[in-house]
């Protein structure tokens, strides 16, 4: 299912980010760690229970203003809806 | 062999192998570690930051029962200090409110809790201990922390027609994980096999539930399972490759490549108290044994899929053909896959069948002993 726009997107419950320390930026969950890179590690950043959706897709394509806001909200979309399939991701 | 060796992401340690369970198809070796030569704390925490630094991000703490050693809540902070996400799997028994609130405060990120049935009597059966009610309280206890819960069913022929019962409970706790595990066959299961594999027509039912779940439950409880690898037509990669993913340390501080390597014959492992993690993991014999493609049979290093499941598990290749370098029996492509069969056709063959619901005369199973 597609996010809301006006939910606010948060880290389940045993999901987190690795510490800032560590060398390449991962998010830890049960059995499995997803490598994160640019955009991806702007987004999960943005997963604490205080961002909106909406929020989220305004930030980004503000910070990568070169790329189609369109195609920008579209992968947002689809990248929080894959990370609430893998129980990464509540929506508050 | 290709030139750089990948760094393992995950350590499974293995802390001890005491368990107030005693279930018919533990992963432990049959050869249990003593309680007297357990690896001390202050060794568990230099391990952990030895993994850390070698690339491991995830430390799954498992026994045995881990419950069992009461130091369990340095071991965690250990392993937090280090950097690592903290996982364990445990039988829930040894445990109260207060414990398991000193476990989160030192930051575990994951529990694992394990189920031998939906209800208290195939529990008792199967693990030799009244185990279900503690574990429903349990449960509920994990519930109100944040961190993540993952129910672990594990499923074989005497318990599979309570799957829906199983799926039902699941529900009713919602955690945000659920796992079927069908037993693998090694150690005590392999000794308990004949009466632990499904039938054919057993596992179809319960795969096409399970597809069912699956669809049912998305985006609220992820269900995941395996086929049991007796019935594929590939091997499983085990352990993600020999010595390619994974990291054990046994209870002694011996590492390992998978739980079930020492079954092995002529291997040697090192041992935590003489060598860093970083010179077991690079030089050693033992996972330098099996490691890439060079060790493979022919049949193996020049197949596609080669580099998907590399060769299947040494562990079951020994077992069932005594050659520890052979391909996986498992494997539809192998010349030895008749041994699998055989052993299918008993299970499947009505005439030999062991009925499925019966409860079994406790004296029946080969039960796991405590260690000394």
């Amino acid at each position: 299912m597609t996010p809301e726009l006006t939910k606010r997107p948060r880290l389940a419950p045993g999901c987190r980010l690795n510490d800032k320390t560590q060398p390449g930026r991962v998010l830890l969950m049960p059995e499995r760690a997803l490598r994160l890179n640019g955009p991806s590690l702007e987004i999960v950043e943005r997963c604490d229970g205080n961002h909106t959706v909406q929020e989220i897709v305004a930030d980004l394509q503000k910070l990568y203003s070169k790329a189609e806001p369109q195609k920008v909200e579209q992968d947002i979309l689809g990248y929080l809806e894959r990370l609430q399939e893998q129980r990464a991701l509540d929506f508050e | 062999m290709s030139t750089a060796i990948p760094n393992p992401l995950a350590l499974v340690a293995e802390l001890t192998h005491r368990c107030p369970l005693h279930c018919v198809y533990c992963s432990n070796p049959v050869e249990l570690t003593a309680r007297g030569r357990e690896l001390s704390t202050a060794s568990w925490a230099r391990v952990l930051r030895e993994a850390a630094e070698l690339g491991v991000l995830q430390a799954d703490f498992t026994g045995g029962e881990p419950l069992a050693r009461p130091d369990l809540t340095e071991i965690i902070l250990a392993a937090r200090a280090a950097g690592l996400y903290a996982s364990m799997i445990t039988s829930g028994l040894p445990l109260d409110e207060k414990r398991l609130e000193e476990l989160v405060a030192a930051g575990l990120d994951h529990f694992q809790l394990s189920f031998q049935g939906a209800e208290e009597d195939a529990a008792r059966e199967f693990s030799g201990t009244r185990t279900h009610a503690q574990k429903l309280r349990v449960a509920g206890w994990v519930k109100r922390h944040r961190i993540a819960l993952t129910l672990n069913f594990v499923i074989h022929r005497q318990n599979l027609h309570q799957l829906e019962d199983m799926l039902e409970l699941t529900e009713r706790i919602a955690p945000g994980r659920v796992e079927f595990a069908h037993v693998q066959y090694y150690g005590w299961a392999f000794a308990n096999r004949d009466r632990l594999l499904p039938t054919r027509d057993l596992l179809d039912r319960s795969l096409e539930i399970l597809k069912k779940a699956e669809q049912r439950l998305r985006g609220r409880i992820k269900v995941e399972y395996v086929v049991p690898d007796y019935y594929a037509k590939y091997p499983k990669p085990c352990m993600g490759g020999w010595g390619r993913k994974v990291i054990l340390v046994k209870p002694d501080g011996d590492v390992l490549p998978c739980h079930a390597a020492n079954v092995l014959p002529g291997m040697t492992f090192e041992n935590v108290e003489n060598r860093s993690l970083r010179q077991i993991w690079d030089g050693s014999d033992a996972f330098q044994k099996f490691r890439g493609v060079d060790w493979m049979p022919a049949l193996c290093r020049t197949c596609d899929r080669r580099e998907q499941d590399f060769g299947g598990c040494r562990c079951q290749a020994f077992l069932l053909t005594h050659d520890s370098a052979a391909t996986d029996p498992v494997c539809s492509l192998s010349a030895q896959r008749g041994i699998v069969d055989a052993i299918l056709r008993d299970v499947n063959d009505v005439s030999k069948a062991i009925p499925e619901t019966t409860a079994k005369p406790e004296s029946e199973w080969l039960y796991r002993p405590n260690p000394a």
